[in-house]
């Protein structure tokens, strides 16, 4: 799963790139890699994939901002299902 | 309006063959299509395409005064002309036409460069003083009308567009390395420079003369902030705003041929329309583009304005497919890379006017730039606002005021919203403040660019060096005016009134007229205090309170919504990219020219072929990655000069 979303990342983000280029706990904000649009494209993501609805509350950094946060947060989502 | 070219052999006393000056304005008749001439004079060559909207016998160019010692080749209007002539026929000037050419002719002979200073309209021309023996050059103040110009070989050339300059044949046709990096950053490239190596503009609100081989540039008028004279009451300010709008809307109407109005829906274009309506005798046609992708699409408000002032209303329906066919065609005129499909309408829609039988088109642009409309001035104006304050708990909620147009955006939690703005771009002493966050997202798209392309730009801050082209004391300004400069001086001529403005409507020989840059209205709104323009979010206040008898309501209170058209959509069908597309973007054509990295393209490739791409960044980075593909193969791969329309040029001496 985790390949799953760095592969996301790296292709619809970063465009290819290197794996040294963002790290698995690099903010996406910080990096200014995911653009607030781009947050969008990520939730529709995890829908897809996932079969995760991520509510609007939790449209918040804590779950979403990194590789790392990310599969923790689908990982948390995905028992609760 | 017209095209105008010519050639000067700098250092030796060889003859400007004919044969170049005629290869050079046949491949820009479309800004001239009524007639063409050429002038030699031993060293010097002037060339004219001339569209006949003022005095449409008379005013073959290039054209002399009295004497033949002043030749003058023009492109522009000058809308004051009637008032000039008559001070100068009161000074003993003898006219052989009526048209506003000779005007310049004239003021120039008692003037020289000081002239400038006395004209209303828009203008590019050069003239060739043979007493002095010396090539004169001038520029609008805002930069509505082009003029480029290059040495090369011991020559000057100069000409109304980048594609004639290259038609003689003398000249190496190359991109400019760091004009990408800041298309990439900016949207448009810095002034003097262009899209290519070596090739250069004359700047707005610049002159340049060239004399013993010597090339000396002068500035003639800046836009000015500091305002020092005593400030209207906001009535005063009002009926003053209306009486100037009025004034040159109706200079802007003199033409011996029909003039037509463009309506977008929104409120620039329609006060320009209820003022011709209201305040001349000028019978209306307007005309429109709508949208087959409603999220873009006006047509009702459109339809609105042509309905309550009763015009003749005419539009086109523009669909994916219409855009995605034509953009090839729309670059060749651009001549530079584009974020942005939003040109490519207003091409078509030069067509249907000129085909309607219509040579000039009056529209809204610049009511923003001077009337603080932009969303970036709210940007602005919030950022600050949070920067100052920053436990204000307001905050969030005014962040959603902002695009209110981009379904997008609202969806989006609070706390991105505000992370995205807040991010490192809290520096209130920064001049640049307004415009970092746009810069920071488009520079982004710099990850496409390739190795190669990335090794061969400078490294210092090409942000720094803007600064530079700044005035003196304008750190001192405060923010929202900072940000009016900036915009007003470089987007607004840089991709505005060039790729969306001038090259889109002389493509299909359609003048454009803009009652908002009379050079008085412009000063006029420079000197009105901030919150006359932004009255808390309320953006253009003043022209909505003085304009507001004159246009509908909903019109009038409608939400900002800036003009754009479908991006990267515009160039895939049924999943699949529209022949030329897939070639240009295909890895090896991406390798081939070599400014960008073919796997990262491959993989926008994929996204906005899947119709991934919802932000306003990816769809920048593919418009811009296709454009400059193909002016790459326009322009420097092959170069196919027009050879139409060159039995008609008259040698005029």
């Amino acid at each position: 799963m985790r390949e799953k979303v760095r592969n996301f990342i790296f292709e619809n983000f970063l465009f290819g790139g290197t794996d040294a280029e963002l790290k698995d706990d690099d903010s996406f904000l910080e990096q200014g890699i995911i653009d607030s649009t781009g947050m969008l494209e990520l939730v529709a993501f995890i829908d897809e994939n996932f079969g995760i609805t991520v509510e609007d509350e939790e449209l918040v950094p804590e779950n979403l901002d990194s590789i790392n946060v990310l599969v923790e947060f689908i990982s948390r989502k995905k028992t609760l299902l | 309006m017209c095209g105008i070219a010519g050639k000067y052999n700098l250092y030796e006393n060889k003859k400007v063959s004919i044969e170049t000056l005629k290869k050079m304005i046949t491949t820009v008749r479309h800004r001239g299509p009524d007639g063409a001439g050429v002038y030699t004079d031993g060293r010097i060559g002037l060339a004219h395409a001339r569209l006949s909207i003022i005095d449409l016998s008379g005013g073959t160019q290039p054209m002399c005064n009295e004497d033949q010692t002043i030749w003058i080749t023009f492109n522009g209007e000058i809308f004051n002309y009637i008032e000039l002539k008559n001070d100068l026929l009161k000074k003993g000037h003898k006219f052989r036409t009526k048209s506003d050419t000779e005007v310049i002719v004239h003021l120039y002979e008692d003037l020289g460069a000081d002239c400038l200073t006395l004209l209303n309209g828009q203008f590019a021309f050069a003239v060739w003083d043979r007493k002095k023996n010396e090539l004169f050059m001038a520029r609008d103040r805002l930069g509505i009308r082009p003029l480029f110009y290059t040495i090369s070989g011991g020559a000057f050339y100069f000409a109304s567009e980048i594609k004639s300059l290259f038609a003689s044949g003398e000249i190496a046709r190359e991109m400019e390395p760091s004009a990408l990096d800041e298309i990439f950053t900016f949207w448009h490239t810095v002034t003097p420079k262009t899209a290519f190596k070596d090739i250069y503009e004359v700047p707005p609100g610049y002159c340049l003369t060239v004399k013993k081989g010597v090339l000396t540039k002068r500035q003639y008028w800046d836009l000015d902030f500091t305002n020092k004279s005593p400030v209207l009451d906001f009535e005063q300010s009002m009926e003053a705003l209306r009486e100037l709008l009025i004034d040159s809307t109706r200079l802007r109407l003199r033409a011996d041929v029909p003039v037509g109005a463009y309506l977008s829906g929104g409120l620039d274009s329609s006060v320009i329309t209820a003022l011709i309506k209201n305040f001349t005798d000028t019978s209306l046609k307007t005309f429109s583009v709508a949208f087959e992708d409603k999220n873009y699409d006006e047509s009702t408000f459109q339809k609105e304005m042509a309905n309550a002032l009763g015009t003749e209303h005419h539009e086109i329906q523009c669909t994916y497919g219409d855009i995605g066919e034509n953009f090839p065609e729309a670059i060749w005129h651009i001549e530079k890379p584009i974020l942005r499909t939003a040109p490519v309408p207003l091409f078509l829609l030069s067509a249907l006017v000129s085909k309607s039988g219509f040579k000039v088109v009056l529209t809204g642009e610049g009511a923003d730039e001077l009337l603080g409309g932009y969303d970036i001035f709210k940007e602005t104006k919030i950022r600050e606002f949070c920067a100052r304050q920053p436990t204000s708990t307001s905050r969030p909620q005014l962040l959603q005021k902002l695009y209110p147009y981009l379904p997008a955006f609202q969806k989006q939690s609070r706390a991105y919203r505000e992370a995205f703005f807040n991010k490192n771009l809290t520096d209130l002493s920064d001049a640049l403040f307004s415009h970092r966050p746009r810069w920071k997202t488009t520079s982004r798209n710099k990850v496409f660019f390739s190795d190669d392309l990335k090794a061969s730009l400078n490294s210092s801050s090409i942000e720094d060096e803007f600064k530079m082209t700044l005035p003196e004391g304008f750190a001192t300004w405060k923010s929202f005016a900072r940000a009016q400069y900036i915009e007003t001086k470089n987007l607004l001529p840089g991709y505005i009134l060039s790729s969306q403005g001038d090259r889109v409507s002389m493509a299909h020989s359609l003048e454009g007229r803009f009652p908002f840059l009379d050079h008085r209205v412009v000063e006029f709104c420079a000197a009105l205090p901030l919150h006359y323009k932004m009255k808390g979010l309320n953006e253009k206040y003043l022209l909505k309170e003085s304009m507001k008898k004159f246009v509908p309501e909903r019109i009038a209170k409608r939400t900002k919504q800036p003009y754009l058209s479908p991006d990267s959509k515009s160039f895939f069908r049924g999943g699949k990219a529209v022949d030329y597309v897939a070639e240009v973007l295909s890895e090896s054509c991406i390798a081939n020219f070599g400014y960008f990295n073919p796997a990262s393209v491959r993989h926008l490739f994929n996204k906005c072929r899947k119709g991934g791409a919802i932000g306003f960044r990816d769809n920048m980075a593919f418009v811009g990655i296709l454009s400059t593909q193909l002016l790459h193969k326009e322009f420097i791969e092959k170069f196919e000069a027009t050879s139409l329309m060159d039995t008609d040029i008259k040698i005029v001496k």
